[in-house]
Formats: C-alpha cells, structure tokens, sequence
C-alpha cells in the first residue's frame, strides 16, 4: 500500500515538477506557480511515508502556504505578461541540458551504493514533534538560535529593499 | 516490483533536482528561476529526509528543518530584491540584467 503510494507521489511530484519548468500549454508563470505547489503537495506525502511527520505539516504551512503565497503575490504585483515568443534563452539550452546529464552521471555512482544499502529499512526513526524539538533544543540549539537571527535580518532587509526611496 | 528503499526516494531527488537545473540554466524569466531554485531546495530536502529514514538517525529532518526556514528568508529576500528590480528598472527577463558590463 504504501509502496503504490510512493509510486504515485513520486510520479505527480516529478510530472508536476516538469511543468514547473517547461509547460507546453501555458505560458503564464501562474499556472508554473500552481504547479510548484502540487510539487510541494506531493513532496509532504512523501515526507509522511518517511515518517516525518512534523516536516510534512511544516512543508504544508511553509512551502505550500506562505512561500507560494508570496511567489503569487509578487507575479501579480508585477503583472508579468505572458511570455513573448522566447522562454529559452536559445544558446543556454543545451548547455543547461548538458549540465543535467553530466550532473546525472555524476549521481549514478553513489545511487547504485544507495542501492546496496536500502537492504536495511529503517524502522526507528519516527519524526514526531516532540522528538524533533529536544535535538532541536539541545545538540542543535545554537544553530536554532543563528536562524532565528537571519530571520531576523531577512524581515528587516526586505522592509528596507520594500521601501520606497523619499529623497 | 522491489520494494521501496533509500534508491527509490534517492532517484526521485535526484530527477527533481535535475529538472531544477535545467529550469535555473535555461529560463529567462527572474520568477521562473527563482522558482527552479525552490524546485532544487526541495529535492535536497527529500534526499536529506529520506537519508535520515534509512539511517535511523532523526538529525537529517533537523537539516531539513532549517533549510526551509532558511530558504523561507532567501525568498523573501529575493521577491523583494526581485520587485524592487521590476519597480525601478521594469525588468523581469535574466539576460537584461547587464549592468555591472562596462
């Protein structure tokens, strides 16, 4: 059962995140946006059949909602026309193409070791909240505190980048 | 049909990073790079969590945690740098960005 379920998140997260990249029916970003969040959707299911339940509900809230959100909000703020006839640009597509292959031929090593060692299932790691927050509040409390200060510093820098210069 | 294992969730990663790759190499539009880039954070995060599962060690999801509180602040901060882009100079496409060139 939950092998059929990886099968069809893992299928509707690759599929939908081709579309992000290139859509052969629309050429709005709103419809890649729309499927950047079923990515997201899917990659929460995926984290819930890896058992870690508090990064599913955190991707939800954070990924699906707030990020998107804000990726919405910018596109329509913009008011970005549909893209005119080039969405590529011409000469970077085989070099992009290019990169992904050889990027592909790099990983092909270290999966088929991956492979050797997926024998042993793991069964003992359950990401509870409860569990997530004592590592978080004790091995890893220093690095907790750093984010909190770069959220910090992002909140401050985009309220100045925001804000409109009065000369 | 084998399984489900680290491999399986490790391939899946792997082609969504891809796809990210070429979405950050190719595309013109800022936004759709951008997006890419999110594509890619994403992909990292399976991989990482997916290694924690198979590892029995709960340490990969802290990662995973503060990449995407992380990634949280740098989309913010690059929506606003983008706007700000849009509002003084109407730009939106990567290739007008040349002013740095003599």
């Amino acid at each position: 059962m939950s092998d059929l379920l990886f099968y069809l998140l893992a299928g509707l997260a690759v599929v939908s995140g081709f579309l992000v990249v290139l859509n052969p029916l629309s050429r709005s970003p709103v419809t890649s946006a729309m499927f950047l969040v079923a990515t997201m959707v899917c990659l929460a299911g995926l984290f819930l059949l890896l058992h870690a339940y508090f990064l599913a509900a955190v991707q939800i809230l954070i990924y699906a909602g707030a990020v998107m959100v804000l990726f919405l909000f910018v596109i329509m703020m913009l008011d970005l026309k549909e893209e005119q006839r080039q969405r590529f640009s011409r000469w970077r597509v085989p070099l992009a193409v290019g990169a992904a292959l050889f990027f592909l031929a790099g990983l092909a090593g270290p999966l088929g070791r991956a492979k050797a060692l997926s024998a042993a299932t793991g069964t003992a790691v359950e990401g509870h909240t409860a569990p997530l927050g004592q590592l978080l509040l004790s091995t890893y409390v220093l690095p907790f505190e750093v984010v909190s200060a770069i959220l910090l510093v992002a909140m401050v820098g985009v309220v100045l980048l925001s804000k409109k210069e009065s000369k | 049909m084998m399984p489900v294992g680290l491999a399986h969730y490790l391939v899946v990663s792997a082609v969504l990073f891809t796809l990210g790759l070429i979405g950050v190499l190719a595309r013109r539009n800022l936004l759709l790079v951008y997006m890419s880039l999110e594509l890619m954070l994403n992909a990292a995060n399976l991989a990482l969590a997916a290694f924690s599962r198979f590892n029995d060690q709960l340490d990969g999801q802290i990662m995973v945690f503060f990449i995407i509180t992380v990634a949280a602040a740098e989309v913010a901060v690059g929506l606003a740098l983008i706007v700000a882009l849009c509002r003084q100079r109407r730009i939106t496409r990567l290739d007008e960005l040349t002013y740095l060139k003599l």
